[in-house]
């Protein structure tokens, strides 16, 4: 009996959830690796070691790095809950970019408020850009997809628009963004060769904050009821309404943090800062941000690990291009574990029907162990008979 | 007399966590109504569908006229004269009637179809088995005895001579369901043999020779239905003795607590209004029932009622408040507690623990939540209340996830809830669809123990039995309008079937 500890961890919906995160890994690296067998087949094995390796020699910039993205990433996750496909966080991310900037450069703050007041301001960019797509599908009933797509690219001309229309923002001549001022950068971790900042941190608390939310509390109790059921959210007399409005203002938040966090972080040269070049291009982030939140199954705690582990990948995969390989690569073997990591339910459907299968053959007590315990299986026939009809198509 | 066209020997389907068929033998003989009896989750679909190809068995054999077959995919099963009439049919909704018949067996010459054949070949059969049907009506436009008479065209279309049916009467006027049982007494009588999926027991008894009965997907015996009874086959359905009379006193009428006044509902499905101009009310200490068949505008005038969907016009008023505009909270918190039709799309979140869909009318009230934190112990003991007093079983107690468990046991929760949350109204669509004999006593006892307690009770039933024993009072609605009061002490099945079907109406009532 004091086996059972492990039984409801290895039962749990979360531990499911990471051993198909992990094996979406797992199966991604070795296409991955395959593709780079055919791209540079005697350098391959060394790539590999670089993706898989190189991360933990340079940890503050994989910080750095995954920081924006697990902005980004908590902003889809925490709209998935909901049943919304913030596919917009980029939009949001950019206008989050523009609204730190703007308080960077306009407001003359003393050190250790400057750089907060742009976060908020940050902030309020993204929630901004998140409330449209919220209200549009609320009072509408406009797909939250279409209007957030379009609000990438609105969103994306009208700040470098903006950018660039402004003296006090926009250098011509290196056609980028001026240098912030020290006070409005966040502070940094003083890690060597690294901007990796006090970010990180806010960004985890976030993301705990946005679990507790999500689990603890009636608002997070109607979304997650709204995600799994509308139609039950609705005949429990819930507002889908407002909780749809809420929701996607606290989704911008979060993306518009990311491109506050990406802009505000501190330089690793004396004097200068980040800079953004306004050249009408979606900011990949708010993509990455989608991975992200598939990877991390869109919770919250997910998330900072697959953020993580994305960036860490991701760091490795730069220095490929010491070895002859595209730094494209990378993207192809990220794009391949989040191919994955939506497969891997199938395959991890298909094991379970495997093991139930040989339970049965080794002997009926313990299939009749296993009945009685009534673990979740989403395709169980028997309670329904419409179950069964909508298998037979 | 051993003169078996069709034998399942020892089949076993095993489903991700469940044995559906656990060694199941069914022999059917040439020209026979063999009745497969069981409760919802028995194995009777699963069964049938291992002989009509869609599933495939781990284990077993099966046998046609003594010769062993293998049956992978429906068209297998069609080649062998095995022909199926689905619960839900399979008809293609904008096509007419003969385009149904012979889709995917189109008789063509050089890919050219030849309707004309066809209409000759419907049109002979129609008549040889008194199937009357016009071939050039479109499904959507038929009614659903009508759209049965297709399916059932569609098996001798294509010269089947085992011919399964699953549950054809639920869709069913009384009338119709007579009409059904002389079309298959025909068969029978020309050498056809017929599978017969059901879990109503008079059916069983009016029609079938044979009976096999299967419970929690295991064999429990076959029997002559001339030397069973009732009694005895749902004893061998459920393992135990089974009350089929609802045991109630007489309605204590009190005061008024629902008054429908001329409400209408547009449809979503046509140009005409789903409900039309209903009036009527409902009285504390009486169960008042809403019959009729499917689709004559129960959905719509319960979604209207409880707020789900907006009305065109009328008024609701619930004890002397009126609560037209009211949204659904407020309606729930003035007093309707609301089974609803669809368990799975309505009644439960099914990714959620039991528990926290015990509260799903309740998690925002001072006693679940402090300062919009949800107060978990609470609800975990308010959840273990209801599950022990509405006994309602699961694998983890309060911590099951809702999905798992099976529909008795989400309904009764369901209804639990519903009955225990402060209300003067309980509206209860179809709350015993698709259970068992025994989790339907339960929850007829629950309705007339809630109709008791001073409550008024609204049901809307689709079942006939249910409408006569549970109910105190019947209106029948029929298109929308209600075409008859009744009391349900003073008459018979047939007679509610005429004002069901539309055949006979209250003056009073309606235009």
């Amino acid at each position: 009996m004091d086996k059972t500890w492990i039984k409801k961890i290895t039962k749990s919906k979360s531990f499911s959830a990471f051993t198909s995160a992990l094996l979406a890994i797992f199966l991604g690296l070795i296409i991955g690796f395959i593709v780079m067998l055919f791209a540079r087949p005697e350098r391959a094995v060394a790539a590999l070691q670089k993706i898989l390796f190189y991360g933990f020699t340079d940890l503050g910039n994989v910080f750095y790095f995954a920081t924006p993205i697990m902005m980004t990433g908590l902003s889809v996750g925490f709209a998935f809950k909901m049943g919304l496909f913030n596919i917009g966080a980029s939009g949001q991310y950019t206008l989050g970019m523009l609204f730190a900037l703007y308080a960077g450069f306009t407001f003359d703050l003393p050190l250790g408020i400057h750089w907060i007041v742009c976060v908020l301001f940050g902030m309020l960019g993204g929630m901004l850009w998140g409330i449209f797509p919220g209200l549009f599908k609320a009072y509408f009933n406009v797909n939250e997809v279409i209007t957030s797509i379009m609000f990438n690219y609105i969103g994306t001309y009208l700040v470098d628009m903006l950018v660039k229309g402004s003296a006090k923002m926009y250098v011509p001549t290196t056609t980028r963004t001026a240098y912030l001022p020290q006070s409005a950068q966040l502070p940094a971790l003083g890690i060597k060769n690294s901007s990796a900042n006090i970010a990180i941190f806010i960004a985890i608390a976030l993301a705990i904050i946005l679990f507790i939310i999500l689990n603890k509390t009636t608002f997070g109790y109607e979304l997650r009821a709204t995600g799994f059921n509308k139609h039950a959210s609705q005949y429990a007399g819930m507002n889908g309404k407002k909780n749809i409005v809420i929701t996607m203002m606290i989704s911008g938040a979060l993306a518009g943090l990311g491109g506050a966090f990406a802009i505000l972080a501190p330089s690793t040269i004396a004097g200068s800062s980040q800079t953004y070049e306004p050249i009408n291009v979606i900011a990949a982030n708010g993509f990455n941000g989608i991975a992200v939140a598939l990877l991390g199954n869109s919770s919250p705690i997910g998330i900072i690990f697959s953020s993580i582990f994305i960036s860490h990948i991701q760091r490795g995969g730069t220095q490929t291009s010491i070895l002859g390989f595209k730094p494209e690569i990378i993207d192809v073997v990220v794009a391949i574990i989040i191919y994955f990591s939506a497969f891997s339910l199938v395959i991890k459907m298909a094991a379970g029907r495997l093991i139930t299968k040989m339970r049965h053959s080794k002997g009926k007590e313990e299939v009749d162990q296993a009945l009685s315990e009534e673990t979740y299986m989403p395709d169980k026939p028997g309670d329904n008979t419409d179950d069964i009809e909508e298998k037979e198509v | 007399m051993d003169n078996y066209i069709i034998e399942m020997l020892n089949i076993t389907k095993v489903f991700p966590g469940i044995v559906a068929n656990d060694n199941i033998t069914l022999k059917l003989r040439k020209g026979e109504i063999h009745a497969l009896l069981g409760e919802n989750g028995a194995g009777k679909s699963t069964l049938m569908s291992v002989l009509f190809g869609l599933y495939q068995a781990e284990e077993g054999e099966i046998h046609k006229n003594g010769k062993k077959v293998e049956i992978n995919n429906p068209n297998d099963a069609n080649d062998l004269g095995i022909g199926m009439v689905h619960q839900h049919f399979k008809l293609v909704d904008v096509f007419t009637v003969l385009e149904n018949i012979i889709l995917g067996v189109e008789p063509n010459k050089m890919g050219f179809i030849q309707k004309k054949e066809a209409r000759k070949k419907i049109m002979d059969l129609s008549e040889q088995y008194g199937l009357k049907v016009n071939p050039d009506a479109l499904i959507e436009n038929i009614s659903v005895g009508m759209q049965q008479r297709v399916e059932i065209l569609k098996m001798l279309y294509r010269e089947n001579e085992i011919l399964i049916f699953d549950e054809p009467t639920a869709v069913l006027t009384p009338q119709e369901i007579d009409e059904l049982i002389e079309i298959m007494r025909g068969f029978a009588a020309e050498g056809k043999s017929i599978l017969f999926i059901t879990h109503k027991l008079n059916e069983i008894m009016a029609v079938a020779d044979r009976c096999t009965v299967l419970r929690k997907g295991k064999y429990v015996g076959t029997v002559d239905i001339k030397d069973t009874t009732k009694e005895e086959l749902s004893r061998m359905m459920v393992g135990r003795e089974v009350n089929f009379k609802v045991d109630k006193s007489e309605a204590k009428i009190k005061e008024k607590v629902l008054s429908v006044k001329n409400l209408s509902v547009a449809s979503e499905h046509h140009k005409n209004l789903a409900v039309n101009n209903i009036s009527f009310d409902v009285n504390a200490g009486e169960i008042v029932c809403i019959a009729g068949i499917d689709g004559n505008g129960q959905t719509e005038l319960v979604s209207a009622l409880t707020g789900l969907s907006k009305m065109e016009s009328g008024q609701i008023i619930l004890c002397d408040t009126d609560i037209t505009k009211a949204n659904i909270r407020k309606r729930s918190k003035a007093g309707i507690s609301h089974v609803p039709e669809d368990r799975h799309k309505h009644g439960l979140v099914l990714d959620y623990s039991l528990e926290d869909n015990m509260v799903l009318q309740r998690y925002w009230e001072p006693k679940f939540q402090k300062k919009g934190f949800i107060k978990k112990r609470e609800v975990r003991k308010y959840a273990n209340q209801l599950i022990e007093k509405y006994d309602v079983r699961s694998g983890q107690g309060p911590t099951t996830i809702a999905r798992s468990m099976s529909g008795g046991n989400q309904q009764k929760a369901i209804l639990g809830r519903e009955i225990d949350k402060e209300h003067k109204l309980l509206v209860a669509v179809q709350p015993t669809r698709g259970l068992d004999v025994g989790a339907i006593e339960y929850i007829h006892s629950q309705l007339v123990a809630s109709r008791d307690s001073g409550k008024a009770v609204l049901l809307v039933s689709l079942e006939l039995d249910e409408v006569m024993n549970v109910s105190d009072r019947i209106l029948v609605i029929y298109e929308g309008e209600i075409v008859g009061e009744l009391d349900p002490k003073k008459i018979d099945v047939q007679e509610l079937g005429l004002y069901m079907s539309g055949a006979k109406r209250d003056k009073s009532k309606g235009e």
